[in-house]
């Protein structure tokens, strides 16, 4: 998706001041599933918050990236319940699968893999989540029929 | 819509809901919390209200959303009223059967009842499983019990009740004397006296004050504040009016986690109900008093559950922390004087001003009051949430309501407060669960989070699981956590890999006290804890890793190989073609053989097995 400055200024108009800054990057995050460098400008200009603070919010906070990501985010818990049950190996068969580490994106920009520190459904560990969809009870066996799952449905939408 | 503007007109609109309710009602509630939500609870939902449309039984059967009740481990959970049955791990498929059979014909279905794995015993009844009864249910009593997206429940379970009386009947310092005289600390972690913070913020001047409500829940393995703000927000949005009226604040903020979207959501509704029905907004109750909420979502930093880094993120800045003093109370929020409770503490405000201070006391121990909720998680029977007194013993927390070790496995240690807090182990298993006697084992009562773990886990992984967690969180201001918590990490991993040596022990120690002493924030204050409670009380482990170079647990990848039994292995090539490195070769039909060199110890093949061919050493 292109960056669109017009709904940009819209989203800075309707949280107000510079306390609202994290809340519009937010909104941007969601939007393009990453911070577009001339979206923090604009942010930087119309906020009148300096560059460098936007930046070092941006580049804080676990939930902004400023590279693309993809068009799904698999996140796999590593919190401590999912940990003692087998998260590792879950990962590491994502990791092997898909050919990227976590925290990256596929080249063809279908997959981003990240962790996260519990989800807080521990009952199902290991757990993964697919956008927004939960798995839990997660196996190496298990992450093969959910990427299937995954690339299907990103056939259907392209 | 009916906007309450006086206690009379409140205590009336309850009347008529109560009245207007049939407690013989066929209802069917419905777990619709994250967690069987994750296991197809929506999907259960659904089918359910389809499938009473089609039998013509949808104005009869009322199918109630709710939100999570605790037993996580067997859902997604389903009761049916007025008998209270109770079906555990439902299906899709189990829908048509539970209308036909048990809302039709009154019948029981077996096979989705719950058994109790010692005794063999069937318990059809919600109230009569030994997770709940063993439980003294205060903050968590309506979750599960009620539709958190709809205020009118809450209400008819005497909600905002303690909101009037507050507003007509209680002076502000007389509300803050009953907090404090109920001896209520706070939940979030520290355990200061809640009516002290509160007594202070009251005190200090200021035109403008704020309160908060700190529901950014890191620690990994602690659902609770979730689980409240999910199944029963009211009871957060009516402490904080009471609060607020007692401090005199006009502004509130929650601070909740993104990765908590469903909480958000009903909390969003349950401020937006609270403000239709006037009991949030301006003139309150028609009081006169003003006070209004504001969501803040975090943005994935676990710094930003201490208290100051927290207010710094909601002035939209980075979550750095900052000296103290001076504390919130005297300079918080932009600079005016703040109140910041966890979600767990502001639950227990209407509770307390309804029930008095005395009924509140009068569970618990001399020091800690009231109830706690933990999670119980890990190599446990029933994973899940309970709230119990103050003062149980960890020995009945686990074995008695969490139902023990699962696999015939044996207890090693609890892991209790999270990345913060120390493990106990089994020799300390009679320990009272309170903050003194908690902390004088190395560990803390913390946000509640418990993590039990077996024989089977690894002591000096877990604490360099947590060190990783906690180095990579560290927010980075302050020299002793950052590098302190670094160079500890480097030394576990060196340890983990089978690489340790003489004197790391003591290293680990030494600088474990030193970031403890000389870190700005609570952070860097408790993050040491975990590593310093595993060698307090296994050092063994940590000796085996670095003079024998065994992990005794089989965990550590670096002291570990796989190897394939011949005589088991048929040879169907599963783990050769599975594996990420190519370690694994032999013909098909032939055992297959690991190079150990080549492989990683991801322990796919292990998992993939269907022949239990695949040990570790």
């Amino acid at each position: 998706m292109d960056f669109e400055p017009s709904e940009l200024e819209e989203t800075i108009e309707r949280n107000g001041t510079g306390d609202s800054l994290i809340s519009v990057l937010e909104e941007v995050q969601a939007q393009y599933r990453y911070l577009p460098r001339e979206a923090m400008i604009l942010v930087s200009e119309r906020m009148g918050v300096p560059l460098s603070q936007v930046y070092s919010v941006a580049t804080f906070y676990n939930a902004f990236s400023l590279v693309p990501r993809g068009r799904h985010t698999i996140h796999v818990c590593t919190g401590t319940a999912c940990h003692v049950r087998g998260a590792v190996q879950v990962l590491s068969r994502l990791e092997s699968r898909l050919g990227i580490r976590a925290g990256e994106t596929t080249r063809d920009r279908q997959f981003t893999l990240e962790t996260v520190n519990c989800l807080g459904c521990c009952a199902l560990g290991p757990v993964v989540v697919l956008d927004d969809e939960y798995e839990g009870q997660m196996t190496p066996k298990k992450v093969d029929a959910l990427l299937k799952r995954a690339m299907h449905r990103s056939g259907g939408e392209q | 819509m009916t906007e309450l503007r006086s206690p009379q007109v409140l205590a009336d609109y309850r009347h008529s809901i109560q009245t207007a309710a049939d407690p013989q009602q066929r209802r069917i509630r419905v777990c619709d919390g994250t967690g069987c939500r994750a296991l197809g609870s929506r999907k259960v939902l659904a089918r359910l209200r389809e499938t009473l449309q089609q039998a013509g039984l949808a104005d009869q059967v009322e199918v109630m959303p709710t939100g999570c009740p605790g037993f996580c481990e067997l859902g997604p959970l389903i009761t049916i009223d007025p008998e209270q049955v109770a079906y555990n791990r439902v299906s899709v498929d189990d829908v048509p059967a539970i209308v036909a059979e048990t809302i039709v014909q009154g019948e029981i279905i077996d096979r989705l009842v719950f058994v109790d794995p010692v005794t063999g015993q069937t318990i059809i009844h919600d109230n009569e499983l030994p997770f709940y009864t063993k439980q003294m249910r205060r903050v968590l009593e309506l979750n599960g019990r009620i539709d958190p997206t709809r205020i009118e429940d809450y209400i008819a379970h005497r909600g905002y009740a303690a909101l009037s009386k507050v507003l007509y009947e209680m002076t502000p310092e007389q509300v803050i004397q009953e907090v404090k005289q109920s001896g209520l600390r706070g939940r979030g972690g520290a355990g200061f006296s809640t009516g002290m913070k509160w007594h202070f913020c009251r005190q200090y001047p200021g035109d403008v004050k704020y309160i908060i409500c700190n529901a950014d829940e890191g620690d990994p393995g602690a659902f609770m504040d979730r689980s409240i703000l999910e199944g029963n927000p009211h009871s957060v949005v009516e402490g904080m009016i009471v609060g607020a009226y007692a401090m005199g604040a006009t502004q509130g903020y929650v601070y909740i986690r993104n990765e908590y979207p469903l909480a958000v959501q009903n909390l969003k509704v349950a401020l937006q109900q609270a403000r239709e029905k006037g009991l949030l907004g301006s003139n309150i109750l028609g009081s006169g008093f003003d006070f209004d909420i504001e969501i803040r979502v975090g943005s994935g930093a676990f710094v930003c559950g201490e208290e100051t880094a927290l207010m710094a993120s909601i002035e939209g800045k980075i979550g750095e922390p900052r000296p103290r003093p001076p504390y919130p109370a005297q300079s918080g929020l932009w600079g005016k004087p703040t109140n910041i409770n966890n979600v767990k503490t502001w639950s227990n405000i209407p509770l307390i001003m309804r029930n008095g201070a005395d009924w509140f006391a009068s569970v618990g121990t001399e020091e800690s009051k009231g109830t706690m909720i933990f999670s119980l998680v890990g190599n446990i029977r029933n994973t899940g949430l309970v709230e119990v007194p103050m003062g149980i013993s960890l020995r009945e927390l686990i074995y008695d309501v969490g139902g023990g070790i699962p696999g015939g496995k044996e207890f090693k240690a609890a892991q209790i407060g999270g990345p913060s807090g120390g493990c106990i182990p089994k020799e300390h298993l009679d320990v009272s669960v309170d903050y003194e006697s908690l902390t004088a084992l190395g560990a803390i009562v913390g946000s509640g989070g418990l993590v039990v773990t077996d024989e089977d886990t690894c002591m000096v992984d877990l604490a360099r699981y947590f060190l990783k967690f906690t180095q990579e969180e560290s927010c980075g201001k302050c020299v002793p956590c950052r590098i302190g918590t670094r160079a500890m990490l480097q030394t576990l991993e060196r340890i983990c890999a089978g690489q340790g040596r003489k004197g790391d022990i003591e290293t680990l120690i030494e600088l474990g006290q030193e970031v403890k002493r000389s870190s700005l924030c609570a952070l860097g204050g408790t993050v040491p804890n975990p590593v310093l409670t595993t060698i307090r009380y296994f050092r063994d482990e940590y000796e085996a890793h670095i003079y024998d170079k065994k992990c005794p647990a089989k965990v550590c990848k670096g002291l570990i190989t796989y190897e394939i039994v011949a005589q088991l292995c048929t040879g169907c090539m599963v783990c050769a073609r599975n594996c990420p490195v190519g370690a694994i070769a032999g013909e098909k039909g032939q055992p297959h053989v690991i190079n150990p060199d080549v492989c990683s110890r991801c322990g796919v093949c292990q998992s993939l097995c269907k022949f239990d061919a695949i040990v570790v050493h």
